[in-house]
């Protein structure tokens, strides 16, 4: 543990395949598994189990790849609602389906089974995928394999999306990412960097040079924290710190770097995104890390109002908490204090009673010392500017993109998906949505046939 | 004189009613009473007559009376014409009668209007005319309508007997085939005649010989009706009786019995079959007997008959075109020849010949024949009616169905017996003698060199040639050809690779819950759309494993002669032992060139670039070029998809066939070829069993096993499993699976099973079925012949889509186990959380959400039931003004389910949660522990409401029975209706056992059919001894829904069951062969709607309660299940589910992780449902239904049973299948009074109040109350049934299961006792009887003993005759009994505890026993000890040939050799001697030493291995059995 703060390797240590295969055998291959439906996109998860049990590792991978494009992006930082739903969850340890997950796609690219697909015949349709998360490379991949010409537009300098810049690398190292990659430019998908629609390439290129466009930018847009004080040197979007580390890491210079050396740093949000900004504090070497949420502190096991199956309200505990800091709920922030300079030096909270409300609790408010706030709040959707309102796309009463069920916009020919479409959310649902998206728009063009 | 009776002519009840609804006429059953008195020596009497009336009036409880009670199904007597009488009579008219044998006499039913009586006696006469003879005139038959029933007066013929003198020089056999011929052309004109009363015409009887009386007529009523039947000088050597029991109530006077030639008990099950194959024969009938006459025979099958008249029909033009009767009745009902090692060559061969002659026509049957000479009785191969005979000292032969149907000193009988399993009774009256069964058999075996022509003509596929080339597997392309014929994961993982690994069917668990295929979205094969039927009440389902013997696998195929001849021709088959045959076999035939033997191949293909329209012109070229394929000579036909490509996609094989096979039938050419499918489409139980079903000889399922080649080639078998022993047990599993397919249906040979049709049709349309399905049930419309050729194209286009890395090979399938991209499924993730959400959080609101969910999924057409909408019956009522919830909740019952099958907490949990609402919960058939029967000190009570009595009878004691509610008797479960059981030995723990009344880890089995109910007659007697037992539950039969279940319901109503429940196929929770869960029976809309629709029409309704069950869930489901006619609901899946069940589907592994379907302790503790789940799902249902009743305008249930006018079939469907569904049959409203009740009103009348049992109890007061002992003695007669149970109930309500001391009650009886002779009787009463029993006697012991021996009057070799009928001490749980003298078949059936001794028994003694010790001192019949798990029997083995007759797959054959046994043993006989005065226990104990080692014990291999006792070495009784087989024990 005290090892591997000091550097960005993925902190899961390979697991013996003897006690892969012993947790696939406890799978009962239920009448109703649960935890397929679990799965945003549907693994079948009961079959492969079998398989790893049975130590058929190749047709494990088919049937794996059959419903996930990435399996080991899914398998290294998926939550795993699946195990939440698992039958065995009931009244064990649930299968460790991700774990499974993971081994089989490992094992299956050591063994290089894992090759370019590319298409037999071609349709000569030519589609522009805009954003290269996960949601993205899906759709692009599968619209490639069914025959499709796809090109993938990716404004940052490298393909991935939060997978390349959001998921630090301590949870899933880049050439995870990169050779998953390199299949696809095998299997001829055009991978455009740099190329920030709506900006340098003008939408109407777009709309002009390919048969149909999926938007699958992502939900962007911050949220911010409207206290006093905000607007003081030291505050900082997490999306703003996360990527530059990950650019480090790949060995990039980053200009104005956010480093918390030495600092006395509050993580403000308790999710995913701020466990990553703990994790990454703590390999920064900060001088402390607090982690805050504004939530009542959750049970320890599941709550009463999420019985099984659903997706348990309970404290999960990250690998980053595993490293350290301090974790405190129910705690609002009030207000930002900094020194004459600017620079952010206190935090003011105050205990808060349970959600929708918030009520401050009178006398419990707090003073902390700190210098560097990151804001890990989550996401309000799409960026509008540029590209989305270049394209006159309709939005939905959440700001994201409104789509009918077959993943069209209100523009014809423009497809969405992902967190653009459906909000903020996990790596496995944008796989889901990118496939399904995909589907929808072979279906659209193989009709304009 | 009263013969006219006025009635109008456009009566609806002539006859049947036609089909309406979903009733149809073809559905009718009848079982019945039959019997005959003869004179051996031929002399004529009126006696004789009057005897023969006499056995009807006293068999009269075997028959049934409908809504009139005085109005009967039918009873009628046969005789020799009585030429004095008719003499006297005619001469007093006017004309004068020829010497006897020179005239023929009709009895003739005319319409009752005048003008068209005269037009039918104008026919008549016309017709004799033509043919030679001469009319001598007419007598109207004195009746006396006043004596017979309101419904039988109404629908009376007017009766006449027609005179016809023969031309000179005919012989009387020519004149008898002269009447046969006018007959039927007379019946054919009138028949297609515009008479308005056609049907009234109808000639029971016309014939130089015989004469028969019957009507519509309650056996008592016959001598009244038909006045000259009390006439002295009417007089005959032979009568034939036959007293009728049929499931419907509409007048019918022409099926009463007798027929010409037979009285029929029973029912043949492969009718449809026989009648087609009969049908396809008459275009090569030629008789030289008949010339061209032949032509005026036709149709031979009338239609629209009986089972038992169509088999009439055949007898009839067997008979006279020159065959004798005995030789007929053992073509068309054979025995089982083809594994009886102890049959004579000779008689193998004469069997062997007929069966290429025509397959059985098979079925349960006791048939009384007579042609007026000879007179004599049958029993099919199974033996499944009873027939029970003696003979006098002066020349009298007596048989009937039930012993002591006429009053005869007992000193003057010579013989008594039963009639066996294929066997025969002759008796002839110009021979003046009795025929031994063996001497008939002799006799027939030796008319003709039948072994030799067989031997000359017949070959096996052995015989021929090996074939040059044969089909390798394409491994390249097999992927595409599963694709292509739509093959799914699940089809390799679940039904083709388990079934090569275990050589059996695959098992499952919790019912089906996925769309019928009408209402799937997937493409289904055409398989999918039919349902299996099986035998329930009317005949009973076999158990093909342990009874094995019965069953065959042979076929024959080859152009088919004219059956009137006898020539060696007519053997030139070719035999096969298995019908699913190799692709090596196949070349076999396909190039065979012997004899007749000539094939040819014709593609099953149709091309893809023709669309939808392309299917139906590719099935008219194929029937086209099978018809010239005949004409060219082929006599093979063999119907290929071989060659599926980018262009062409299979005809689905199923229709390939069938088109073929009805087109031929239509053409009369069917008959000159087999026909053999070469398909990639079938591959499991049930494809097969179709495809042989409609008319196939052989299939080659090339695909399913060049599936498995392809997995065995990629390693996916274990190590030692070599190809061949891949291949053999997937067709071991096949085999055993068909094998069950047939038996479920009561069907013993594959021969029969072909062409019989037995199957429904659910979701394709009348045009398309009528066409290519010819005479199979379809009452909903559906899919027609484009939707067909829609879903092979779907397949066709995805085998040809190239496939990706990535793509799974083939669909997920998910019919089993749920799949997202799968079939879809009412319970599903959603549906199960949101309830158990509910149920656990009290939570209405989410349970409405659920009930939303599931009604939406319905509405999304996964049930038919989605497909109704509600109509308003009246202004909606305010929600408070609905009866409350808890009223309710009282309706609710839940499911069978066993102690055994889930465990005791949730079991009990159950249990306590519906006795708290006072709703009913259901033991199941595992028995209950009595510590349940009292309260628990909180106040809640464990016990079920409901006690099962099911086919094994586990715990089914007396005091099991008088703790009960309801009594339900399952005839069948929605899993696997037809099916029996087993629970393995693992799984019987010491509680179990102890509730099972067996032994710890020894396995059971649950028979197929429950052994005293093969008949409606013997359901009535089963409910009869139950309600004896505990006068106060109420008698609940459990049908499962399938094509006539109203009419079997319509039996059942009659047979006096206070409540009826109605499964759907989709119900079950228990473990089951999943081809059974999901292609045996039908969704319980229709059966519901059915069963009420023909008791309205048979005013039944208001006697019965109405319980219907299948997956009801909601509100909704229950309204819809109410206002289709049924009065209460049960419920199994969702308490399952509210228990914390989350369709894990594993119930039959042990391994159930919630704790519910399991004995395993660790598990059992995972178990966490409360009484308060349970609870809170039937209110939540019961609050459900009352917003949908408040809406309705309904205040009660009552109010809604049966209004099916309050619903609608949706018109918003829009599904490509689903929108040509029609469910106005389902919705239809009998047309009847509105005094016609639509819901019970009335209690049925048991008769309980006749009993012996009230006078018995009244003289045992102070024993019963007092235990004083108490000592009585009176008579008996056949018509006191069921004597001691009463009496046993009152004991066991008292003391319990403990009892009287022993021997506190004891009474005596002399005479012959009717059935179920101390049936549960009680510890502490005893019943001797100095006589003789009928069947059931101490069926279901219970601590009683039972004592029985001939009349010490008797002059006969006591221990070789005849005491005791059948099913002896069936279900016995304790006591004693001794019976000093034979015993029937079946003798001991389910023991699991009596001790008995007994001087013989018949066939499949001691099956199934569990427990409990048998000694038999004398003979037994075959397959003695089959599947007899525990206990022990010990034999008298006197010509050391018993091993042959003993099925040995369960027991090890031992010597006596332990003292505890010779104790044991020595002190049984010294008791039965000392109780039967028996002198062959006197003469054994005398000679103790030299017959001591004659006995042989009788130990199953379980009993023993559970005790520790090692298994006999192989070889220590081989030289004792070394005289049969020369196979050794244990060898």
């Amino acid at each position: 543990m005290a090892q591997r703060i000091n550097d960005y390797f993925e902190v899961y240590q390979p697991f013996p395949e003897e006690s892969v295969r012993t947790q696939a055998a406890r799978c009962m291959d239920c009448g109703i598994p649960f935890c397929h439906t679990g799965c945003p996109v549907n693994n079948i998860i009961p079959d492969w189990n079998d398989l790893v049990y049975h130590d058929e590792w190749k047709d494990a991978i088919r049937i794996l790849h059959s419903t996930n494009n990435f399996p080991e992006f899914t398998g290294r930082i998926c939550p795993a609602p699946c195990e939440a739903a698992c039958v065995l969850g009931i009244n064990e340890p649930a299968v460790t389906i991700k774990v499974i997950e993971k081994t089989i796609v490992d094992h299956a690219w050591k063994e290089g089974w894992i090759k370019p697909e590319p298409p037999q015949t071609r349709t000569g349709k030519r589609v522009a995928v805009v954003g290269s998360g996960p949601a993205g490379l899906a759709a692009a991949q599968q619209l490639n394999r069914a025959g499709h010409w796809v090109t993938l537009f990716e404004k940052a300098d490298r393909i991935g999306g939060l997978l390349r810049y959001g998921i630090p690398d301590f949870k899933m190292e880049k050439r995870v990412l990169d050779r998953r990659l390199e299949q696809m430019i095998a299997e001829g998908v055009q991978f455009q960097t740099n190329a920030h629609v709506g900006h340098n390439v003008p939408v109407e290129a777009l709309r002009k040079e390919f048969d149909a466009v999926l938007l699958s930018g992502g939900a962007e847009a911050p949220r911010d924290l409207k206290v006093p004080g905000r607007e003081l040197k030291g505050i900082h979007f997490a999306m703003d710190f996360l990527p530059q580390q990950n650019k480090r890491v790949a060995g990039d210079e980053v200009p104005g770097q956010i480093l918390a050396t030495g600092k006395h740093v509050v993580i403000i949000g308790g999710g995913d995104t701020g466990a990553d900004c703990l994790g990454t504090c703590h390999r920064h070497k900060a001088a402390a890390v607090s982690q805050f949420e504004i939530m009542p502190m959750p049970p320890e096991e599941r709550h009463a109002s999420t019985p099984w199956p659903l997706w348990p309200l309970q404290l999960r505990t990250e690998s980053a908490h595993e490293e350290g800091g301090l974790r405190d709920w129910a705690l609002g922030t009030t207000k930002f204090v900094g020194d004459n300079n600017g620079n952010l030096k206190q935090l003011h909270g105050v205990r808060v009673g349970p959600p929708p409300r918030f009520e401050p609790v009178p006398g419990t408010e707090v003073v902390i010392d700190t210098d560097l706030v990151l804001l890990a709040l989550g996401f309000t959707g799409p960026v509008k500017k540029g590209m989305v309102e270049q394209f006159g796309v309709e939005l939905d009463s959440r700001g994201n993109l409104a789509t009918k069920g077959n993943y069209m916009s209100s523009v014809p020919g423009v497809f969405a998906a992902g967190d653009m479409r459906r909000g903020q959310s996990l790596v496995v649902w944008a796989i889901a949505e990118g496939r399904s998206a995909a589907k929808a728009i072979d279906q659209y063009l193989c009709r304009a046939r | 004189m009263n013969n006219r009776v006025k009635k109008s002519t456009t009566d609806p009840f002539q006859g049947l009613p036609p089909a309406q609804g979903l009733y149809n006429p073809q559905n009718e059953h009848d079982n019945c009473g039959v019997g005959f008195v003869a004179n051996i020596e031929g002399h004529k009497s009126h006696d004789i007559v009057l005897k023969g009336i006499q056995i009807l009036i006293n068999l009269t409880h075997r028959g049934a009376c409908g809504c009139d009670p005085q109005t009967g199904d039918g009873a009628g007597v046969l005789i020799q014409i009585p030429h004095a009488f008719f003499e006297r009579e005619c001469a007093r008219i006017g004309f004068t009668l020829p010497a006897p044998g020179e005239y023929g006499v009709g009895m003739v039913f005319l319409p009752v209007d005048p003008q068209e009586q005269i037009l039918c006696q104008g026919v008549l006469e016309k017709i004799a005319r033509e043919h030679g003879l001469t009319v001598l005139g007419w007598r109207d038959t004195p009746i006396n309508g006043d004596m017979i029933g309101r419904v039988a007066r109404n629908t009376q013929p007017y009766i006449q007997q027609f005179f016809v003198r023969r031309a000179p020089h005919m012989d009387q056999n020519a004149l008898e085939r002269k009447l046969y011929v006018v007959r039927k052309q007379a019946e054919a004109l009138i028949a297609e005649s515009d008479l308005g009363e056609k049907d009234f015409f109808y000639l029971p009887s016309l014939s130089s010989r015989t004469i028969v009386y019957k009507g519509l007529l309650l056996a008592p009523q016959i001598s009244q009706f038909y006045k000259e039947l009390s006439d002295r000088e009417l007089t005959s050597a032979l009568c034939l009786v036959h007293q009728r029991f049929s499931t419907n109530t509409f007048p019918s006077w022409k099926l009463a019995h007798p027929y010409r030639y037979i009285s029929h008990n029973g029912e043949i099950n492969t009718l449809r079959g026989n009648a087609n194959w009969m049908y396809a024969r008459q275009s090569v009938l030629a008789s030289s007997l008949f010339g061209a006459d032949i032509e005026k025979l036709l149709p031979i099958i009338v239609p629209g008959g009986s089972d038992s008249a169509m088999l009439d029909n055949a007898v009839e033009l067997l008979t006279l075109s020159g065959r004798s009767l005995p030789h007929v009745m053992s073509m068309l009902i054979p025995e089982a020849w083809e594994h009886d090692a102890s049959m004579p060559d000779d008689v193998k061969a004469f069997y062997e010949y007929h069966a290429s002659l025509m397959e059985p026509w098979d079925g349960p049957a006791a048939v009384a024949f007579t042609d007026g000479r000879v007179i004599g009785a049958k029993l099919d191969r199974n033996g499944l009616r009873p027939g029970r005979y003696l003979v006098t000292s002066d020349g009298l032969v007596v048989m009937a169905s039930e012993a002591g149907v006429l009053p005869i000193k007992p000193e003057d009988i010579r013989m008594k017996g039963r009639l066996a399993p294929g066997r025969m009774l002759l008796v002839d009256t110009e021979q003046k003698r009795l025929i031994s069964d063996e001497e008939v058999k002799k006799q027939l075996a030796a008319r003709q060199p039948y072994a030799q022509w067989v031997r000359e003509n017949q070959i096996t596929l052995d015989h021929l040639p090996s074939p040059t080339n044969v089909y390798p597997t394409d491994h390249a392309t097999i992927l595409m050809h599963q694709r292509a014929f739509g093959y799914t994961d699940e089809d390799l993982k679940t039904i083709l690779h388990p079934a090569a690994i275990k050589g059996e069917e695959p098992i499952g668990s919790m019912g089906i819950d996925t769309p019928l295929a009408c209402l799937s979205d997937k493409p289904q094969l055409l398989f999918n759309y039919f349902k299996q039927t099986f035998a329930q009440v009317t005949n009973p389902a076999i158990d093909p494993i342990r009874e094995d013997l019965v069953m065959s696998l042979n076929s024959y195929i080859g152009r088919e002669g004219n059956i009137l001849e006898e020539t060696p021709k007519n053997s030139h088959t070719l035999k096969l032992r298995h019908p699913i045959i190799s692709n090596w076999r196949l070349e076999k035939l396909r190039n065979v060139k012997w004899g007749d033997f000539l094939a040819t191949t014709l593609p099953a293909l149709f091309r893809v670039e023709g669309g939808e329209l392309a299917l139906e012109k590719a099935v008219e070229d194929l029937c086209r070029s099978a018809s010239k394929a005949i004409k060219l000579g082929y006599t093979l036909l063999i119907l290929s998809d071989r060659g599926v490509n980018e262009e062409c996609a299979p005809i689905p094989s199923l229709l390939a066939l069938s088109a073929v096979h009805n087109h031929l039938i239509r053409e009369k050419t069917r008959n000159q070829v087999a026909l053999i499918v070469e398909s990639g489409e079938p591959r499991e139980v049930m494809h097969f069993a179709l495809l042989l079903g409609y008319g196939a000889s052989a299939v080659n399922p090339y695909l399913a096993i060049g599936t498995l080649e392809d997995l065995y080639r990629d390693g996916h078998f274990p190590a030692d499993y070599t190809w061949d022993k891949v291949f053999k047990s997937y067709m071991k599993a096949t085999d055993k699976g068909l094998l069950k397919t047939f038996s479920k249906m009561g069907i013993s040979t594959l021969q029969s099973y072909q062409g019989a049709q037995i199957f429904e049709v659910i979701g394709l349309n009348r045009e398309f079925v009528d066409r290519y399905f010819t005479g199979t049930a379809s009452r909903i419309e559906g899919v027609g012949i484009e939707v067909i050729a829609r879903e092979s194209l779907m397949k066709h286009r995805y085998a040809l889509r190239t496939l990706t890395e990535s793509d799974t090979e083939l669909r997920v399938g998910g019919e089993y186990q749920y799949r997202v991209r799968g079939e879809r499924h009412l319970l599903n993730p959603t549906t199960v959380s949101k309830l158990q959400h509910a149920v656990r959080q009290d939570s209405f609101e989410t349970f409405e959400e659920f009930a939303k969910i599931v009604d939406a999924q319905n509405r999304d057409l996964l049930m038919l039931r989605g497909m109704f909408d509600f109509k308003v019956a009246g202004p909606a009522v305010p929600l408070e003004d609905v009866e409350p919830a808890s009223e309710i909740v009282k309706r609710f019952a839940t499911g069978a389910m066993s102690f055994g099958s889930i465990s005791k907490e949730a079991h009990e949990t159950l249990a306590i949660a519906m006795n708290r609402i006072h709703a009913k919960s259901n033991t199941g058939e595992g028995g209950e522990d009595e510590e349940r029967f009292k309260p628990d000190a909180n106040g809640d009570l464990r016990r079920s409401a409901i006690k099962q009595v099911a086919s094994a009878r586990f715990g089914v004691t007396t005091n099991y029975l008088v703790n009960a509610d309801d009594l339900q008797i399952k005839v069948a479960q929605g899993a696997k209706p037809g099916e029996g059981g087993q629970l393995p030995g693992h799984k019987v723990d010491d509680v179990i056992a102890r509730v099972r009344h067996s032994i710890p880890g020894v396995g059971l089995i649950s028979p197929p059919p429950h052994h005293d109910i093969y008949s409606i007659e013997d359901l009535a007697q089963l409910i009869h001894d139950l309600k004896n037992a505990n006068p106060q539950a109420r008698i609940s039969v459990k049908l499962v829904a399938e094509v006539g279940v109203g009419t079997v319901a319509a039996g059942v109503a009659k047979a006096h069951a206070d409540v009826i429940l109605i499964s759907g196929y989709d119900g079950g929770t228990g473990a089951s062969p999943i081809s059974s869960i999901r292609h045996a029976g039908i969704p319980w809309e229709l059966g519901l709607s059915e069963t009420q629709q023909v008791l309205v029409l048979n005013d039944l309704r208001s006697r019965v309660r109405l319980q219907v069950d299948g997956k009801l869930q909601t509100g909704r489901d229950v309204a819809i299940a109410a206002l289709l006619g049924a009065e209460e609901f049960g419920f199994s899946t969702a308490p399952m589910v509210s228990m914390g069940c989350i369709m894990m589907r594993k119930c039959h592994l042990n391994t159930c992780p919630v704790g519910l379907a399991t004995q395993d302790p660790e598990l059992r503790k995972k178990f966490t449902g409360q009484p308060e789940h349970v609870i809170n799902f039937f209110f939540f249902v019961a609050e459900n239904l009352r917003r949908i009743m408040a809406e309705l305008g309904f205040r009660t249930v009552n109010e809604m049973v049966g209004r099916v006018d309050c619903l609608t079939q949706r018109t918003d469907i829009e599904h490509w299948k689903a929108k040509g569904i029609d469910l106005s049959s389902v919705l239809y409203n009998p047309p009847v009074p509105s005094h016609i009740g639509r819901r019970c009103l009335q209690a049925q009348d048991h008769g309980l109040e006749e009993a012996l049992d009230r006078k018995l109890i009244e003289m045992t007061q102070e024993a019963i109350e007092n235990r004083a002992p108490v000592s009585l003695s009176m008579p008996i007669r056949n018509i006191h049934r069921t004597v001691g149970t009463m009496l046993s109930g009152e004991v066991a309500r008292r003391y319990g299961s403990a009892g009287l001391p022993e021997d506190t009650i004891r009474v005596q009886f002399t005479g012959c006792a009717g059935q179920s002779f101390g049936a549960f009787l009680a510890k502490g009463i005893t019943l001797t009887l100095e006589g003789d029993g009928n069947d059931y006697v101490g069926k279901g012991l219970s601590g009683g003993k039972v004592i029985v021996y001939h009349s010490r009057k008797s002059e006969f070799v006591l221990e070789e005759n005849i005491l005791i009928g059948n099913v002896c001490l069936y279900g016995a749980t304790s006591g004693e009994a001794y019976f000093g003298g034979m015993a029937g078949e079946r003798f001991a059936v389910r023991n699991s505890g009596a001790t008995a001794v007994v001087e013989g028994v018949g066939d499949h003694g001691c099956e199934y026993m569990t427990n409990g010790l048998i000694v038999v001192l004398g003979r037994t019949g075959r397959n003695f000890a089959a599947g007899m798990t525990g206990g022990n029997a010990y034999v008298l083995d006197r010509d050391a040939d018993f091993a042959l007759r003993c099925n040995r797959a369960e027991v090890d054959l031992e010597p006596v050799v332990h003292q505890k046994d010779i104790d044991l043993l020595y002190q049984l006989i010294m008791r039965h001697a000392e109780y039967t005065g028996s002198p062959q226990a006197k003469w054994i104990l005398e000679n103790w030493e030299a017959t001591l080692p004659q006995f042989v014990k009788v130990f199953p291999h379980e009993y023993k291995r559970v005790l520790g006792i090692p298994r006999v070495p192989a070889g220590i009784l081989v030289e004792k059995a070394g005289k049969g087989r020369g196979q050794g024990i244990g060898g």
